[in-house]
């Protein structure tokens, strides 16, 4: 990412991070993937109630050349799917992935040959919202844990660190059919 | 967020050709450019100097101007539009298939996402139909039809709302979004209060409706109806008669009758040619027949037209709703037939929704046949005679006909929509062909197509 | 305690005659299974001809659409009246000559066919694939319904296009998920799926395409693939 990772890791980097991080979502502006019902949630979220623009994020981009935020908003086809990772792909960097309803982080109830079962078999997703739909403050609320999420990126060399760190506690953690929930 | 990360000892990569950028290339199809912005001067100059015969133009699926994920693919001439042709498929969701592994009142959770922003008319065909199965069509509670006409009115009204904010913004006009979706949400509260959600809440099922009125909803709706009356005009007086709207939507989109009726298109495409047809007054069903209002009918047979109809029906909509509220008696919402009929009412305890603590006292104290009924019929559910049955309401887009086959069985054997906005979409080319790319989004746009119900 | 169970049909009351369409066994059927599930019998049978008089102005547009085609009874199969829904069960040769017959006459005047609807009856031997076309006559405020059938060999059914313009994407959603061939009409070509799909999917041979779903330990199988009892 350019200058930060030329600069030593020390109290320089970790003002720019929260620079950064403060900057990135405080405008965060979405691309429209509304697809379905939860589109029309997100149209009520951005709508007067239910205010997006207090965060900046009103701007629903048209093209995702000028997104940084993609809210898959609604049940992904087995036609859709290349579509969903064009426009993930036309998006520059740093991006980020909002799987907005049930359908979208797993399929939801429709267990079935048409939708793909969680958009994140096609982008890598960062907030899962469950719902269906989720009301819009439930989408404000997982915007703002992202807001939360951005504005504690690590840069540079501190984001390698952490990316490793991650990447050994995901090796050593109990598999998901291992977990027992409260059975011993 | 995808982190570019240079690991040490990783060789470093040349990214690849990046696959978006600006650029022609040739496929047995023609060539094929990609426009990346700021760019149109060497697209037209690539093309004439090929002498490509035509330009197709690809709008969509993910357009902010189509209304959901619908595929526009325009030949042009200039600003002309010579040929219009539509994909659809980009929400296909296979909920017909999967209504046949489901019970029948499973099936309204299914219906209900078909059309999304008309849930209770989804529902409402579904139930009658299978109440035609099942015979009982007499037997549903008075009160159940007047609610269920009830919601399906404050329905209509949601969705003429969307349909007017979507247009507006669609064509510039971006205050009609925040009006119409304020409105909107003054709907969504009464949605919230009467079934528990927003919107796609399973609330109308065979038999009835799930659960009765709460206490107070008869007052919040009478609020509600007097805020509503007041505040449409606020969309209403901001684009009937303004000139900007009326030159972008009178003359375009134009389907006359004979046109209509060829396509089969309902709804406000088909008033708007002068034709009164609305199911509501035509066949009546739940009690339609008993209300007063008027349909309103344009001759026109363009955008504005379709648009004044729209708002004309926010306002009949409003005076059925009213009549509904005088019309409801006390009185059961669910069939008498206790193998059919929904067992529990839902009420609020402290632990959430859950079923009312009347309803658990007699079936655990009172009723071994009351158990039995409800574990049958949440678990397995009830037989609908062998037959088929095809109902049609009168949805805000057309007329929206379930056709329902059943085996006998405890599962659907076969249901299928007949959805407004898949025929009615069948009509982009006659309306769009000819004219310019801009009145492509009003034409679509008067259309009102909800792909969920197109694709299903 | 009996092995078999017979399950009696649930038809309504006044149809006259029945047409079995299948025999369902229970599931475990044959496995051994003490359970009783095994020995369930289901005979899953679909309302048959009614006879005359059919009721209300139905015996009128029999009668009309009888002395308009040549032969009535090589074209109209049967004619069943259900739930007061009429339906006319055509032969696919005379089906376009009927839907013009129907769409033309005066006092007929169907001039809208609202739509298609397939079914599948996979075990209806020579005539699995079912089309429905539901007709709304305006002018006199009327429904009815043309059945057409055609066996899984040969899957062709006459396009109504000529007639009624409006079934264009119908036909195409109908061959899109049964497979049914619609000849005589300009591009037959898949809506709803992508166009290099594989198969029909709403046939009943067609899987519902699930995967199972796993939660801590546990697994639960795709709808299509649970244990049912009916």
């Amino acid at each position: 990412m350019g200058i930060e990772e030329k600069l030593p890791s020390g109290f320089l980097l970790t003002t720019v991070e929260q620079f950064a991080g403060y900057a990135r979502k405080g405008s965060l502006w979405p691309a429209t993937f509304g697809l379905a019902c939860c589109a029309i949630e997100m149209m009520a979220a951005g709508g007067a109630r239910y205010d997006l623009a207090r965060f900046g994020m009103e701007v629903f981009r048209a093209s995702p050349r000028q997104a940084d935020l993609m809210i898959v908003a609604g049940r992904v086809s087995q036609k859709m799917a290349p579509v969903l990772r064009q426009i993930y792909d036309q998006m520059p960097e740093p991006k980020w992935v909002i799987a907005m309803g049930v359908c979208a982080s797993s399929g939801g109830m429709f267990n079935n040959y048409a939708i793909v079962q969680g958009v994140d078999h096609v982008v890598p997703v960062d907030i899962y919202l469950p719902g269906c739909p989720p009301r819009p403050e439930m989408l404000i609320d997982a915007i703002l844990k992202l807001h939360a999420k951005i504005s504690d990126t690590k840069l540079g060399k501190n984001r390698e660190a952490e990316v490793r760190e991650l990447e050994a506690a995901a090796l050593t953690a109990p598999a998901t059919h291992e977990m027992r929930g409260l059975l011993p | 967020m995808s982190t570019n990360v240079e690991f040490e000892g990783a060789a470093s990569e040349q990214p690849g050709p990046d696959p978006y950028a600006a650029g022609e290339r040739r496929t047995t199809e023609g060539r094929v450019y990609t426009v990346t912005g700021q760019d149109w001067d060497d697209v037209v100059s690539g093309v004439s100097a090929n002498r490509d015969e035509r330009v197709v133009v690809n709008m969509g699926p993910q357009h902010p101007s189509t209304h959901g994920v619908l595929r526009l693919i325009l030949e042009l001439d200039g600003e002309t539009v010579t040929e219009a042709r539509v994909g659809i498929g980009y929400l296909h969701t296979g909920i017909e298939k999967n209504m046949e592994f489901r019970t029948w009142t499973q099936g309204v959770t299914f219906v209900t996402r078909m059309d999304y922003l008309t849930p209770f008319f989804n529902e409402t065909a579904y139930c009658l139909a299978v109440e035609k199965l099942l015979g009982i069509t007499d037997q549903i509670p008075e009160r159940a039809s007047v609610i269920r006409v009830m919601m399906m009115e404050l329905n209509r009204m949601s969705s003429h709302l969307v349909a007017l904010a979507t247009g507006g913004m669609e064509l510039g006009a971006l205050t009609a979004m925040i009006f119409g979706f304020r409105e909107r949400e003054t709907i969504l509260d009464l949605f919230e209060l009467i079934s528990g959600l927003r919107m796609n809440s399973a609330y109308v099922r065979p038999g009835g409706v799930a659960q009765d009125l709460p206490p107070g909803a008869v007052d919040a709706v009478a609020d509600a109806v007097v805020l509503l009356r007041k505040n449409y005009q606020d969309t209403a007086s901001l684009l009937v008669d303004n000139g900007i709207w009326m030159a972008r939507t009178q003359d375009v989109g134009y389907l006359d009758l004979s046109g209509c009726m060829a396509l089969g298109i309902t709804g406000p495409m088909l008033r708007a040619t002068g034709l009164p047809w609305d199911l509501r007054k035509s066949q009546p069903y739940c009690g339609y027949e008993n209300y007063e209002f008027d349909v309103p009918v344009r001759d026109t047979c363009d955008a504005y037209g379709r648009f004044l109809i729209r708002i004309a029906e926010l306002g009949e909509s409003l005076k059925i709703v009213e009549q509904c509220l005088d019309k409801l008696r006390p009185g059961p919402v669910m069939v008498e037939d206790r193998k059919i009929g929904w067992p529990a009412q839902l009420a609020l305890g402290g632990d959430g929704l859950g079923n009312s603590l009347d309803h658990i006292r007699h079936i655990m104290g009172e009723s071994m046949e009351a158990l039995i009924h409800h574990f049958k019929l949440v678990t397995e559910g009830f037989s609908v005679p062998a037959g088929q049955a095809y109902v049609a309401v009168e949805s805000p887009r057309g007329e929206l006909g379930c056709h329902v086959v059943s085996d006998g069985g405890t599962r659907p054997y076969r249901v299928h929509f007949r959805d407004p906005s898949f025929t009615n979409l069948q009509s982009t080319a006659a309306v769009c062909e000819g004219g310019q790319v801009a009145d492509v989004i009003a034409a679509v746009a008067s259309i009102d197509p909800v792909m969920g119900g197109v694709d299903r | 305690m009996s092995e078999s169970t017979e399950q009696t049909e649930v038809v309504p009351a006044g149809v006259a005659a029945l047409e079995v369409v299948d025999v369902r066994q229970g599931m475990f059927h044959g496995s051994g299974d003490t359970s009783g599930y095994g020995g369930l019998v289901r005979t899953v049978a679909m309302p048959g001809a009614t006879p005359r008089p059919y009721g209300g102005w139905y015996d009128e547009a029999a009668d009309t659409l009888t002395s308009l085609l040549p032969d009535y009874d090589a074209a109209v199969e049967k004619v069943v009246v259900e739930h007061g829904d009429l339906t006319f069960h055509v032969r696919r040769e005379h089906l376009v000559d009927v839907a013009r017959a129907l769409r033309d006459d005066p006092t007929l005047r169907f001039e809208m066919c609202v739509g298609v609807s397939g079914v599948h009856y996979p075990h209806d031997s020579g005539r699995e694939l079912h089309a429905i076309y539901p007709l709304l006559s305006v002018t006199h405020n009327r429904r009815l319904r043309l059945e057409v059938s055609c066996p899984d060999g040969d899957p062709t059914i006459p396009s109504l296009m000529g007639v009624y313009p409006s079934v264009d994407w119908h036909e195409r959603e109908t061959f899109d998920f049964f497979g049914i061939v619609f000849t005589g009409r300009p591009d037959l070509t898949r809506i709803q799926m992508p166009d290099d799909w594989p198969g029909h999917p709403q046939r009943k041979d067609y899987p519902l395409g699930g995967i199972p779903v796993e939660y801590k330990g546990a697994e639960i199988p795709p709808p299509d693939t649970r244990r049912s009892y009916s």
